[in-house]
């Protein structure tokens, strides 16, 4: 039999333990840059193996365009590219990862959409344009999406891409069959099995697929799907605008660094012009980095450890790599892409 | 006074159990207050209004119709009468092969035997998911590119998309007959079961199956003439890149079903055996010293008395069965799992979508087990 007495302490107890559980909830301090410096490291999203974007090589480490977007901010807090530790989440996990406080950004080629802009995420500045396409085998004899009725389509759920499958096949009446997978090795063993005629996905995913993955990468065509483009872009949760300040900017020194024509290798003799734009970036004129709570030279450690925006392309994605990816609309504006640098002072 | 208040064991516990219930709805209250208020905060909007709104993603096939304009709501209905589906085939194939799995293991022949104990063994001891990823790429690896399907008969083909076969397409009052067809089956299953009950009680030799047959027939096409029913093949034709017309089974279905009915014959068939060595041997001898054959002993001494202990751990295989079917989302089959996962990713609506989720397959579940349980009650001893 209960003791009176005692279940009611219990029961006391357990309310006393409850009641502080609750102002210990990280959001509710949203201050993502104090738990981050706590903590030693950021925590980012990474996909399960896109190469170019984020994908462990041989030895481990991770690689790619993502990954790089993510050390950004590893070097503009803690100095150090290794900094940042990744999490390899499918397109199902990832939103609520970043949600929930599992990871502090998602840069994981996530397309900026209105629904899941409102839906408690904030979308930074993108990272890649990109535009969805189809990957098929060139004995199939097919080059446009006009020619596709009928086709099997392998699409992996928790993307964009399932809707814009849909789309097409009711706007264009292709009556195009998707197969549908929930994780990516399972819609590319699909597809390469010949149970899809095609794959649907974005164009450097495929360019991904197509070099890491076909016997013969020659033996496939990739051709733009819906003549959409979409912005890939690093997210970060609400409410934290500090964190979401830091982690644009942080990108954004990429950009501008490319703007300016510095480089990995000319950014120490950088730091003695005379152009006080160049000098307020690289923090030899202080003011951007007590801005944002930063070491005034954390633009200037970001190129000094990863480039600038081109270098970082061209070395994931670009002709330096095995994805041999065009810039596009990744280019400058001044050459014609949706690069843009904004004002650092 | 208060000390009788405080000793009178009937108002303790009352008090003891007032305290419990509010316990447990403060606590449930708490963490339902908790969600909402960390929702709030997070921007996240809540709610089951998404329900109504146009689901726009595609399912790659399902029983009832559904196209991407229909509504989330629609596309969950699909989702859960293809998870139905998928589990009620599973439930009645791995049933009637379980039994089987259990007579060949109590077989005294040492290779049937032998051979179904190797079967358990490596089904029992091998994870779900993994079989239905081996199954699914027996079926894309192994088999050839649409353009060489194998076609062992005039209108059937079997490739990487699966078996297309010719689909009869029924045209007039169709209605009464599949009725017909209905009450034919049960006709003849009947006749089978009772053949010999009706012999060991008369002695007779009426040919019940034979009249049952016929009357199937008869009944059946009394029905279609009535109801000018015609029959005509819709056979499936590669026109393009894909087969037109016709039925088919998807590998991504077959992956499923053939994985799920493998894994769970194994199961079933355990519980099945376990259920006939429990009889005790004095039924079989019985039976012997009557004179009945083995299989009729079996079948009506010892199975119904068997059928007591298979049926509780057969009700909670059922459920088993419903659950795993949500590894369909590894091979590619929509089931409801599939539906909710995608939704969750469209609308990021998780918490909604889990519990839906969680309340339909309750449903399922507590419905499966309380008809099971009824069946038992009928089943049990009657003791006074």
């Amino acid at each position: 039999m209960f003791d009176l007495k005692k279940l009611c302490a219990l029961i006391l107890l357990g309310a006393a333990w409850a009641a502080p559980a609750h102002a210990n909830d990280p959001v509710v301090t949203s201050n993502t840059l104090e738990q981050v410096r706590a903590r030693g490291h950021v925590l980012c999203g990474a996909s399960q193996g896109t190469v170019g974007f984020s994908s462990p090589d041989a030895q481990g480490n991770w690689k790619g365009l993502d990954v790089d977007t993510c050390r950004a901010i590893a070097v503009a807090i803690f100095g150090d590219k290794e900094k940042a530790r990744f999490v390899p989440l499918n397109g199902q996990q990832r939103l609520t990862a970043l949600q929930t406080g599992q990871i502090d950004v998602l840069p994981r080629t996530t397309s900026w959409t209105l629904r899941r802009d409102a839906n408690g995420l904030n979308f930074t500045t993108p990272n890649y344009y990109e535009y969805d396409a189809f990957l098929v085998r060139k004995d199939l004899g097919i080059k446009s999406t006009a020619e596709m009725n009928g086709a099997s389509v392998c699409v992996q759920t928790g993307s964009t891409n399932e809707v814009t499958v849909a789309d097409l096949s009711r706007k264009l009446k292709l009556n195009l069959k998707p197969v549908l997978f929930d994780n990516n090795p399972a819609s590319r063993q699909a597809f390469f099995s010949g149970r899809c005629d095609a794959i649907m996905t974005d164009a450097s995913a495929l360019a991904s697929v197509r070099a890491s993955q076909a016997q013969n990468p020659d033996d496939y065509i990739i051709f733009p799907a819906s003549g959409n483009s979409e912005a890939l872009t690093p997210a970060v949760r609400h409410g934290d605008d500090r964190w979401f300040d830091i982690v644009k900017w942080s990108f954004q020194v990429l950009i501008a660094a490319e703007d300016m024509g510095i480089t990995q290798a000319n950014v120490d003799s950088m730091l003695k012009s005379d152009d006080p734009r160049i000098a307020r970036f690289l923090g030899t004129e202080p003011g951007n980095g007590k801005a944002l709570g930063l070491d005034e030279k954390w633009a200037y450690n970001i190129v000094k450890q990863l480039g600038n925006y081109a270098e970082v392309f061209d070395r994931n994605v670009g002709m330096g790599s095995a994805l041999k990816l065009e810039r596009g609309s990744n280019r400058l504006y001044r050459n014609g892409g949706l690069m843009f640098p904004f004002v650092f002072n | 006074m208060f000390s009788t208040i405080w000793f009178d064991r009937r108002l303790r516990s009352w008090c003891l159990q007032a305290l419990l219930i509010a316990a447990v709805v403060g606590g449930l209250g708490w963490l339902a207050w908790n969600a909402q208020a960390n929702l709030a905060r997070r921007g996240i909007t809540s709610g089951f209004g998404f329900l109504e709104q146009a689901a726009r993603f595609p399912i790659s096939e399902s029983l009832l119709s559904y196209d991407t304009s229909n509504s989330f709501g629609r596309a969950f209905v699909v989702g859960i009468t293809n998870t139905l589906f998928v589990s009620a085939l599973v439930i009645l194939f791995s049933t009637v092969l379980g039994l089987g799995l259990a007579i060949a293991r109590r077989s005294k022949h040492p290779l049937v035997s032998g051979s179904a104990t190797v079967y358990l063994e490596v089904i029992r001891n091998t994870p779900l998911v993994v079989q239905l990823l081996f199954w699914y790429a027996m079926l894309t690896v192994a088999l050839p590119p649409a353009r060489q399907a194998l076609s062992p008969l005039p209108g059937v083909f079997l490739s990487v998309r699966g078996l297309y076969f010719p689909k009869l397409a029924l045209s007039g009052d169709v209605l009464w007959f599949w009725v017909a067809v209905a009450v034919s089956v049960l006709l003849v299953l009947a006749a089978v079961m009772m053949r010999p009950i009706l012999r060991l009680r008369h002695g007779t030799r009426f040919p019940l199956v034979r009249a049952a047959l016929v009357s199937a027939a008869v009944l059946i096409g009394t029905a279609a003439w009535l109801g000018g029913v015609g029959a005509s093949l819709d056979l499936p034709v590669l026109r393009g890149l894909n087969f037109v017309g016709g039925s088919t089974y998807t590998p991504e279905f077959t992956a499923l079903l053939v994985g799920l009915v493998f894994y769970s014959t194994a199961f079933s068939g355990e519980i099945i055996r376990g259920g006939i060595d429990a009889v005790p041997g004095g039924q079989w001898e019985a039976g012997q010293s009557l004179g009945i054959r083995r299989w009729h002993t079996l079948r009506l001494i010892v199975f119904p008395q068997a059928l007591r202990i298979i049926l509780p751990p057969m009700t909670s295989q059922y459920l088993s069965i419903i659950k795993n079917s949500t590894l369909a989302l590894a091979v590619g089959y929509p089931d409801l799992s599939f539906v909710v996962a995608t939704t969750i990713n469209q609308t990021g609506q998780a918490i909604e979508g889990i519990l839906i989720l969680m309340g339909v397959f309750l449903t399922i579940s507590l419905t499966v087990s309380v008809l099971m349980n009824l069946y038992n009650r009928r089943l049990a001893l009657v003791q006074r």
